[in-house]
C-alpha cells in the first residue's frame, strides 16, 4: 500500500535528513472578510507604541526625509515624542534639515539629539551649530555618499521615520495618494527609499491610510514594521519655496538666459542628452530658456534628472524630454505628474547619484546646471556655509552631479549685496573645482583652463569668456576687501567627499 | 548745524535704512546693524569698519559733525550708502545739496 500513513517513516526520515519537522495539520482558516482584515493589520499603531516597538534605545540612530522641505511636520512631531518618551543621546540622520526644524535646538541643549548627519542646515538651527552648540560635528553628505553610506552600512539607521501621503495597513506608500481623502503631496520619496530598505525598523507615518494596495507604492510593505496615523505630515504648499521657488528675479533670469545660452553651445546639446537643473532660482530657470532652442534646432532630450520642477514637466508633456527622473519633487505640479505619468519615474538617492553604484542617473547625465553660494579662483564650490562663516546651505546633489556630468554650469551672481559670489578661497569647499567646467556671473562667463576645447567652443558661438581671476577682481572693486572672520577652533562641521573621504571641516564662529 | 528726525532708505536686501536725529555732543555717533558685518566683543569683522567710513565721509562732506546716526544695513553698497546717508542729511537739514 502507499498511503499517506504508510509513507509516514519515510516522510520521517526525509525530514530528519533536511533538518525539518514533519508537518502537522493544526492549521484554523481566519474567517474574517479580507476587506476587514486588511483594515485590522497589526502594524497599524500609535506613534508611541510604534516607537516602543521598534526597540529604540538611547544612543541608537533614527532618520527621516525633507521631501517636504518647508512644510515639513514629520520630524518635528517625532522628535518631540521621543523627548517626552524620555529618549536620550540619539543620533538623528535626516535627508537635510530646513528652517522649520527650529525645535531641534531645545532637543540638542536637552540632550535628545548629540549627533546629527544631514545633507544641509538652514535657519536658527544651523546659526546655532555655527555658533557651537553641538559638542559632535554635523556631518554632512551629499545625497549620493548619504544613499551610498546607508546601503553599505557606514550609515547604519536603527530606526526610520518616513512621513507618507498615503499608505494601506501593510506599510505600502507613496508621496501622493489617489483617494479622496488625499491631504498631502511631495511626489517622489527618492531620498527615503534607502532608509526604508536598509533600517532596521521602518515607521511610515501618514495621512491618509487607504485601504488595500496602495497602488504606485514607492514604499513596499516588506520593508515595513509599523503604519502610523498622522493628522498631516507636511504642508505641500511650502515645498516650493526658499530655495526652489520660481525666480521673477531680473538677475537671476539674466544668468539663466546666459547659461542657456553655453548649454546650447557647448556641444553637448543634441539629440538624446541628457539634464538635471539644481535649486536656485537662476539654475531652475535655465529649463525655460532651453525650451525654445530645443524646438528650434528639433533636439529631444532622452531624461530630465533630479529635482524635477514644472518646467521639466512642461518640457516632458510636450514631447521635448522622453523621461523624466525623479528623485525630489521640487514642485506640486512635478509631483502630480509622478503620480500619473509613467514615464515620470522616481529613483532612490543612491541609484541617483551614489559615486560607486554603476547604475547611478547621473553617471549617465551630460549637463547640470547647478548654484553656488561662493566660487574660488580654483572653481571650488561651496554650497553650504555662507561668507559670514554661518551654515546656510545644503550640499544636496552638487559635488555628485558636478563630478559626474559631462558638463558642470554654475551660474551664481557675482555679488549677492554686498557679498561677494567669486572669492580668492572658498570659506568651506563642497563641489571640487576638477568637477567644476563653466562658471556663470553676469559680469562674464569663465570656463575652467582643464576644458580648452569647450572654451573655444564657446568663444566660436560669440560667446565671451573670461578669466576667473577677472571676476574676482570686479568684484573686489566693487564691495572692498572684508575684515577676516573670527572662527574659533572647536570643528562644528565635517564634510565628506562621495569617496567616503573626509574633504573639508566648519569651525565654530565666535559669539 | 540745524538737524531735524529724518531718514531714507529701505530694509530691502541690497539697501541701507539711514536715520540721522540730533546729538546733544560733538561728533558723529554711528549704530551700525548690518547682514554684513559681525560683531565680536569689541570688534566688528567684514566690512562694519568700511560701512561706517562711507557713512562718515558723506555726512563731513556735508558738514555735519554733530549726530546720531542709526543705520540698519541689508549689504547695502558704497554708492547706495552714500545716497540713503544724503537723502537723510537733506531731509534732516532742509539744505538741498542737489540743486
Amino acid at each position: 500500500m502507499n498511503s499517506i500513513k504508510d509513507r509516514a517513516d519515510l516522510i520521517a526520515a526525509a525530514a530528519k535528513k533536511m533538518g525539518k519537522d514533519v508537518f502537522k495539520d493544526d492549521l484554523v482558516k481566519i474567517s474574517t472578510p479580507r476587506h476587514d482584515l486588511q483594515r485590522k493589520s497589526g502594524k497599524v499603531v500609535t506613534l508611541e507604541e510604534a516607537i516602543k516597538k521598534s526597540g529604540l534605545k538611547d544612543g541608537m540612530t533614527i532618520s527621516f526625509h525633507h521631501h517636504f522641505r518647508g512644510g515639513d511636520k514629520v520630524i518635528n512631531m517625532v522628535v518631540d515624542k521621543l523627548a517626552e518618551m524620555g529618549f536620550k543621546n540619539l543620533h538623528l540622520a535626516s535627508s537635510s534639515l530646513i528652517d522649520v526644524h527650529k525645535p531641534l535646538i531645545e532637543h540638542i541643549k536637552n540632550g535628545v539629539i548629540t549627533k546629527i548627519s544631514t545633507s544641509g542646515l538652514r535657519g536658527d538651527l544651523a546659526t546655532a551649530v555655527s555658533h557651537g552648540l553641538m559638542e559632535e560635528p554635523v556631518v554632512f553628505r551629499s545625497h549620493g555618499s548619504r544613499g551610498y553610506a546607508i546601503a553599505t552600512g557606514e550609515l547604519h539607521i536603527d530606526v526610520a521615520f518616513l512621513g507618507a501621503s498615503s499608505s494601506d495597513p501593510l506599510g505600502n506608500a507613496a508621496g501622493f495618494s489617489m483617494s479622496e481623502n488625499a491631504k498631502s503631496i511631495c511626489g517622489s520619496l527618492g531620498y527615503a527609499l534607502p532608509d526604508a530598505k536598509y533600517a532596521d525598523k521602518t515607521v511610515i507615518l501618514t495621512d491618509d491610510l487607504v485601504d488595500y494596495p496602495n497602488q504606485l507604492n514607492a514604499i513596499s510593505e516588506a520593508d515595513v514594521d509599523y503604519v502610523v496615523v498622522v493628522d498631516s505630515v507636511g504642508d505641500s504648499s511650502k515645498i516650493s519655496s526658499g530655495a526652489i521657488r520660481d525666480t521673477k528675479n531680473p538677475r537671476d533670469i539674466l544668468l539663466a538666459k546666459k547659461a542657456a545660452k553655453v548649454v546650447i553651445n557647448s556641444g553637448y546639446f543634441e539629440n538624446g542628452f541628457s539634464l538635471q537643473t539644481g535649486s536656485g532660482g537662476a539654475s531652475l530657470a535655465v529649463t525655460k530658456y532651453l525650451r525654445q532652442a530645443m524646438i528650434d534646432k528639433g533636439i529631444k532630450a532622452r531624461f530630465a534628472l533630479g529635482g524635477i520642477t514644472s518646467h521639466m514637466v512642461k518640457l516632458h508633456q510636450e514631447g521635448l524630454i522622453d523621461r523624466l527622473i525623479d528623485v525630489q519633487s521640487f514642485d506640486k505640479v512635478a509631483a502630480e505628474s509622478l503620480m500619473s505619468d509613467p514615464m515620470h519615474k522616481s529613483v532612490s538617492a543612491n541609484e541617483y547619484a551614489a559615486l560607486l553604484e554603476p547604475g547611478s542617473a547621473t553617471h549617465f547625465l551630460d549637463v547640470v546646471i547647478l548654484s553656488a553660494l561662493e566660487v574660488d579662483v580654483n572653481f571650488n564650490v561651496n554650497v553650504l556655509v555662507g561668507s559670514d562663516g554661518i551654515i546656510r546651505g545644503a550640499i544636496g546633489g552638487h559635488p555628485d552631479t558636478a563630478a559626474d556630468s559631462a558638463l558642470s554650469v554654475i551660474v551664481c551672481p557675482l555679488l549677492r549685496g554686498r557679498i561677494p559670489c567669486v572669492v580668492d578661497e572658498v570659506t568651506t569647499l563642497i563641489t571640487p573645482g576638477s568637477t567644476v567646467d563653466v562658471v556663470v556671473t553676469e559680469f562674464g562667463i569663465a570656463v575652467n583652463p582643464r576644458r580648452p576645447e569647450l572654451k573655444k567652443r564657446l568663444q566660436d558661438a560669440g560667446i565671451e569668456i573670461v578669466e576667473i581671476t577677472a571676476l574676482r577682481d570686479r568684484a573686489k572693486s566693487i564691495i572692498g576687501e572684508a575684515a577676516p572672520l573670527p572662527f574659533g577652533d572647536k570643528v562644528v562641521g565635517i564634510v565628506m567627499n562621495r569617496d567616503g573621504s573626509v574633504m573639508d571641516v566648519i569651525k565654530n564662529i565666535k559669539d | 548745524m540745524e538737524l531735524k528726525n529724518a531718514m531714507a532708505g529701505t530694509l530691502e536686501s541690497g539697501d541701507i535704512l539711514i536715520q540721522i536725529a540730533p546729538s546733544d555732543v560733538d561728533g558723529l555717533h554711528i549704530e551700525l546693524d548690518s547682514t554684513v558685518a559681525y560683531q565680536f566683543g569689541e570688534q566688528i569683522y567684514q566690512f562694519g569698519e568700511q560701512i561706517k567710513k562711507v557713512i562718515t565721509n558723506t555726512l563731513q562732506e556735508l558738514g555735519i559733525n554733530k549726530a546720531n546716526v542709526k543705520a540698519t544695513d541689508k549689504g547695502a553698497l558704497d554708492c547706495t550708502i552714500k545716497a540713503r546717508v544724503t537723502a537723510a542729511a537733506v531731509r534732516s537739514t532742509g539744505v538741498d545739496v542737489w540743486a
